[in-house]
């Protein structure tokens, strides 16, 4: 007599293995934790507090953190930093995020071409991929932001198509070794035409280096786009970005240190959390390490 | 090894034509292209800007543009600056020296704390030493490098006076001992991430030469653990690092870049954001080909070495 296993339906994700390894790893969690907080601060915190972030009050200059209502201190111009702070916070994340999405679109649809076709085409995308290594990012990337013009979307595309490379990397490798699989070849000989085979069949078992390299990539973003606001070339003012807070704040160091500590710890703290989920993923989905 | 030393030499040469075909993308990127900035000049007419893109050959195919380009380029004339009508390459060989000077210490003191905490993570697995490594790395992975260069001048040279805040050397002094005196802190703050990024790869190397046969058979014949890490070990767990090193190097002139800025070095990083100010278009162009030529180079160098060093990449 035979007897049929009947084997449980897929348990619901939130059961699987990964989601378990995930919720152990307690550097992931407190990333998580982190960035929850930071998030909610930024979407809430501009309407809680009692100033503006553009006021601009001359009497009220250079305040020390603390002091009065200004938890943060105030800036050379009197505006509230805390204010400033959580605002800067919006439009930093909101570039990181979508750079982020953005190079993982370039990085995955490059990565699965050059991966799955192979030959010819896989060769010269994968040698415009090691071009675009060899220059030092933040090189490109300021030369690009000194040409065109500097809004907030165009600072996300500048980044996003300086930083797609690694994720093209990390998905070629992963399909070219898929791409031999026997349900590969089974898909082939149905008949399925080749971008259904290459996006339907191949990608998603891709997905798990995919997830980790877009952690990673958005603290990555947000760096970049700190870095050149920085220097002059990134999100403009009067618009607060974390960089562009940290703009001019060295000439004040002496005198008014808050200015630069407070967006620089933000920012630390931001992209520390996303370094630390990137590493959570990649211990629960099992990716293998070949970077650290 | 002459056909290693071919293949890989053939590598690069197709690598740096991709790298001038981007950079070149770059410069027609720029609306109105390379005399964008006199179209703003009020004595500039719009037709003496039409006579002159004529004049430098700018209306003819993009093709024949870049062919030109990357000819003069490699016949080392790399156009002058708009500045001071200097030559680009002597421009850049100006600062040069000053960038390869911080870049070079803040590397040799990644590379000896690296070493150090990889190999002790290793040995002394899942410790607290280890753990912290760990956590550090990270998080010093995360740290703006140009905030942590803030921070440290507001303790070490605002709070405790210990070294200047900026600067290659005091006018008027300029020893040697005046300029490794300006050169602890940027040093240090540029190394911080190649701490972070060498000790990490260090241990993983470690522990990957730890767990081969010839570890087993010197332990069994009975040699000392400190003679088996400092003889067996440390040295096949530091070949991988020799391309690390190159493959850092990208990293290492962003991070030069910010750092010569808070720290007004007079570096290559600081010449790049003069120009991008004074639209100096033709350094600007010069110094993002050279920093990827230096990356390619780099590479290649690295390569080689270990090819020299390591007899199984040769063969393999």
């Amino acid at each position: 007599m035979t007897t049929i296993v009947a084997y449980a339906a897929p348990t619901r994700w939130w059961h699987s293995r990964a989601v378990h390894r995930f919720l152990r790893h307690h550097l992931a969690l407190a990333g998580i934790a982190m960035i929850s907080l930071l998030v909610l601060a930024c979407i809430v915190g501009p309407y809680a507090l009692p100033y503006d972030m553009l006021y601009i009050d001359l009497r009220a200059r250079f305040a020390s953190p603390l002091s009065g209502h200004h938890y943060l201190g105030t800036d050379p111009l009197g505006r509230d930093l805390a204010a400033r702070l959580l605002m800067a916070g919006r439009v930093s994340l909101l570039v990181g995020f979508s750079a982020m999405l953005l190079s993982t679109l370039i990085g995955t649809l490059v990565g699965v071409t050059a991966g799955y076709r192979g030959g010819w085409v896989g060769a010269a995308l994968m040698r415009t991929v090691d071009g675009f290594l060899s220059y030092p990012s933040i090189f490109l990337v300021l030369a690009l932001a000194a040409t065109l013009r500097p809004s907030p979307a165009m600072i996300t595309v500048i980044i996003a198509v300086t930083s797609w490379m690694e994720t093209a990397r990390i998905v070629e490798a992963e399909v070219r070794s898929l791409r031999e699989r026997e349900f590969v070849q089974a898909a082939r000989m149905v008949g399925l035409s080749r971008s259904h085979i290459m996006f339907r069949e191949v990608l998603p078992n891709a997905i798990g280096p995919i997830i980790v390299a877009a952690s990673l990539a958005v603290a990555r973003a947000i760096l970049l786009e700190a870095y050149i606001s920085f220097l002059g070339y990134g999100i403009q003012p009067p618009l607060p970005s974390w960089g562009n807070m940290l703009n001019g704040a060295q000439q004040y160091l002496a005198s008014a240190p808050w200015l630069a500590i407070v967006p620089g710890a933000a920012i630390t703290i931001a992209v520390t959390s996303f370094n630390f989920i990137g590493d959570g993923l990649r211990d629960a989905l099992d990716v293998r390490d070949d970077h650290t | 090894m002459s056909g290693f030393l071919l293949s890989r030499l053939s590598q690069s040469i197709v690598l740096l034509v991709i790298v001038s075909i981007i950079g070149f993308t770059v410069l027609n990127l720029m609306p109105g292209g390379p005399l964008a900035q006199f179209g703003l000049d009020p004595g500039m007419t719009q037709k003496d800007v039409e006579r002159l893109a004529a004049q430098l050959g700018l209306n003819r195919p993009l093709w024949i543009q870049y062919l030109d380009w990357a000819w003069r380029l490699l016949q080392g004339d790399w156009g002058h600056s708009f500045r001071d009508g200097s030559a680009v390459l002597t421009v850049i060989g100006r600062h040069l020296s000053a960038t390869l000077l911080l870049m070079g210490t803040s590397t040799a003191l990644a590379i000896a704390a690296g070493t150090w905490i990889g190999i002790r993570g290793a040995t002394h697995r899942y410790s607290l030493f280890d753990y912290c490594a760990t956590v550090g790395a990270m998080v010093a992975l995360s740290v703006p490098t140009f905030w942590f260069g803030l921070v440290g001048i507001y303790i070490f040279t605002l709070k405790l006076g210990w070294v200047p805040a900026g600067n290659m050397y005091t006018i008027g002094d300029g020893s040697v001992l005046d300029y490794l005196h300006h050169l602890i802190l940027p040093s240090l703050v540029l190394s911080l991430v190649h701490v972070a990024i060498w000790s990490r790869y260090m241990r993983t190397a470690t522990l990957d030469a730890l767990s081969q046969d010839f570890v087993k058979t010197a332990r069994a014949k009975g040699v000392s653990e400190r003679r088996i890490l400092l003889k067996h070990v440390v040295g096949n767990a530091l070949l991988p690092m020799i391309t690390l090193a190159g493959m850092q190097l990208p990293s290492i002139l962003t991070g030069a870049l910010v750092t010569e800025t808070v720290f007004t070095w007079p570096g290559m990083g600081r010449l790049f954001l003069d120009s991008l100010g004074y639209s100096d278009y033709p350094v600007v162009m010069g110094l993002l080909i050279f920093s990827a030529v230096l990356v390619v180079l780099g590479n290649l160098i690295a390569d080689i070495v270990i090819a020299i060093v390591d007899p199984r990449i040769r063969l393999a």
